[in-house]
């Protein structure tokens, strides 16, 4: 079952300019995604610098307002929802921010700055305070005397611990990873990694798990949406990625990866230029001017999600040509 | 590719018992510890490790570019290039190598560029500096520069500032600036880590071309072990200011012999169905403080195979004659000669 129904979403961010100060164009961060995230899963979102995964992330939690679309969380339309019926979904959707050195509050200790949210939604008596936020810390991998200290006490790797704990303060069932091991070294990487599956399974957390890092996604995530210029261009399951990749930018970034291992080696995907600026996407397919299969159709019309097989949806004239019109997904 | 061993091309470069020490609040701390290496023409030397292990101290100690006033490279120090040894070579010798024999890139591509000149004259800069080329020759070879790092329209660029390219562009500026003198030896300190994958890997690719093209030799600091797989020819494995491992790239990532090699090797997350979803092997611990480093095996207390005698002493770096070298009293994968089982 669908925990979360995303249809369509959109977010376009105004950039103003001028002596006048007005809106002299969009900045079009999401364009038109929609998938589904299913109980229990963890959803990979995969994409370069500036293609809107965080944005996106943040919108499913609406700590960004989407500019149109609906977000539906247990059946339940939460994009129109006002702060004071938003409340309950606060609680049970969470966030892991990437930056563990920024996104503590420096002048709070670990307990203070765990006990504002669970004050705050009431998640146990002021009495038991003390002791779940003991027991939070150990959950972590913190030592208990972590709780009276400030965040610049600890190693990167350590704050994100705290800055997982701070999610899990809440007792949520869905939390959105945003580059959470991004900023760490490779040992501590592995050890936030295992953390994030461990407590996965303890609490039955649905993760949407946002990273630029394809390699972490295809050993965290059962499925994975690849993003591109604010779109949605490929999704399927985890596991099928580097065989059954269809779409050419998936194809590159798969390519674009180096592999572990001195005895394959093999060029790099190489692909021209750079990605363009969400300020002015082109016209029809985000992908047209790097694309190395670009045909005509591109250029002027955005190609559909098609489904391929079950679970794998496509954006691409050219990986798409000859799959039956009907089989279009959502 | 072809595999370069050590020993068969002349040291361009040679570091020895490289020490630096920087002047800090709580002390002195040892930030590179007795680090030795060579570098060869047309090799890529890697130098791997997690953060505060030195590697970055180690190319900025031999491009001197650490503040002067808290820093102290060793006397004991020895950074031989050409005859001259860097470590105390005066500031006039060493503006003549810099940018001329030697270049570095560095990891920051949006905050190694001046922001308030143009790029042509920050290309130009170093032409000025080291080559007796006229005006018009220099703006030549500017745009030449900017064509060969792959930069479209470079006649219009050139004239550009650095916050109207991207940060893939902002990069090969750097890369321009640092190969329009042809140098000997490029220094190359996370030139790809602030990149997205795509953009690393045309990065990348042009490295391997103009090392190619110029023959020049490649010191490249990463994390990204992907990369050393697919770039470097040897590698230097460093931990919390030593080198605790060098080998040809082979060796270290499929017969590693330090502890923390095959740690680090285990910790990156794999591909495939075998390993999905798998809890990842970790290191335990973190790195030991520069400010408190035990008397002992630096990574003993992180170590799975640890024992008495790791607790008791520091284990010398012992050199197999290879090109190998490990610094560990119970190294993992010997030679078959040796018997491994049991040994731990």
């Amino acid at each position: 079952m669908a925990l979360m129904e995303v249809r369509n979403l959109v977010k376009r961010f105004p950039v103003r300019g001028g002596v006048l100060n007005r809106v002299i164009g969009h900045v079009h961060a999401v364009s038109d995604v929609s998938f589904d995230v299913h109980k229990g899963e963890t959803l990979g979102v995969v994409g370069e610098s500036g293609c809107g995964k965080s944005t996106l992330g943040k919108m499913l939690i609406r700590l960004i307002e989407p500019t149109s679309g609906t977000i539906r969380y247990e059946g339940k339309d939460i994009t129109t929802l006002d702060h004071v019926e938003l409340m309950p979904f606060r609680r049970t959707m969470q966030i892991i921010f990437q930056d563990p050195y920024s996104s503590l509050n420096p002048r709070l200790t670990v307990r203070s700055l765990l006990r504002e949210a669970i004050a705050f939604h009431r998640i146990v008596p002021r009495a038991e305070m003390d002791e779940y936020i003991t027991n939070l810390i150990r959950k972590v991998g913190l030592r208990a005397d972590a709780a009276d200290k400030f965040p610049h006490e600890f190693s990167g790797g350590q704050r994100q611990r705290i800055g997982i704990a701070r999610a899990l303060a809440t007792r949520p069932e869905f939390i959105v990873a945003d580059e959470p091991v991004s900023a760490l070294d490779v040992s501590i990487q592995a050890q936030v990694l295992n953390l994030l599956m461990d407590l996965k399974d303890e609490f039955g957390l649905t993760l949407v798990f946002i990273s630029h890092d394809l390699k972490v996604i295809q050993h965290f995530c059962d499925r994975v949406m690849v993003m591109y210029l604010g779109r949605a261009v490929e999704m399927m399951p985890c596991l099928d990625l580097d065989e059954q990749a269809r779409h050419p930018y998936s194809k590159a970034l798969l390519g674009a990866n180096p592999i572990d291992d001195p005895s394959d080696r093999r060029p790099l995907t190489i692909l021209q230029g750079d990605v363009p600026s969400p300020f002015n996407v082109p016209k029809g397919c985000p992908f047209t001017g790097r694309c190395p299969e670009v045909i005509d159709r591109c250029r002027e019309e955005m190609p559909p999600a098609v489904s391929h097989s079950d679970g794998h949806l496509v954006a691409c004239w050219v990986a798409s040509e000859g799959v039956a019109e009907c089989q279009r997904g959502a | 590719m072809i595999q370069r061993a050590a020993s068969n091309a002349e040291p361009i470069l040679t570091v020895r018992n490289l020490t630096t020490r920087f002047r800090t609040d709580l002390g002195l701390v040892t930030a590179v510890d007795d680090v030795s290496f060579d570098v060869a023409a047309g090799e890529t030397l890697g130098i791997v490790g997690e953060s505060g292990c030195g590697k970055t101290v180690t190319s900025k100690s031999i491009m001197r570019l650490l503040p002067e006033q808290v820093t102290r490279i060793d006397p004991k120090s020895r950074i031989l290039f050409k005859g001259v040894n860097l470590a105390t070579a005066d500031e006039a010798a060493m503006r003549s190598i810099r940018g001329d024999k030697i270049a570095m890139i560095f990891q920051e591509p949006m905050t190694s560029l001046n922001p308030v000149f143009r790029v042509g004259w920050q290309i130009d800069e170093a032409l000025k500096y080291h080559t007796t080329l006229n005006r018009a020759q220099r703006r030549a070879r500017t745009i030449e520069m900017l064509r060969l790092v792959e930069i479209p329209n470079p006649e219009r660029r050139v004239d550009e500032y650095p916050h109207q390219l991207s940060g893939g562009m902002r990069q090969r500026v750097m890369i321009a600036i640092a190969l329009c003198c042809e140098p000997d030896i490029l220094i190359a300190d996370e030139p790809t880590t602030a990149l997205d994958v795509t953009i690393q890997a045309q990065i990348l690719n042009l490295m391997e071309g103009l090392k190619r093209k110029l023959n020049t030799a490649i010191v490249l600091i990463t994390h990204n072990l992907g990369v050393v797989a697919q770039v470097c020819d040897r590698v230097i494995v460093m931990y919390a200011g030593r080198i605790i491992e060098t080998g040809s790239v082979h060796d270290i990532f499929h017969r590693p012999q330090h502890p923390y090699t095959q740690a680090l090797l285990e910790s990156i997350p794999k591909r495939g169905r075998r390993e999905h979803g798998k809890r990842l092997p970790t290191i335990p611990g973190i790195v030991p403080s520069l400010h408190d480093l035990p008397s002992h095996c630096r990574f003993a207390d992180r170590c799975r195979y640890k024992q008495d005698k790791c607790i008791a002493a520091e284990p010398d770096l012992i050199e197999t004659g290879d090109g190998r070298a490990y610094r560990c009293f119970y190294p993992l994968n010997q030679a078959p000669a040796a018997p491994t089982v049991g040994a731990r």
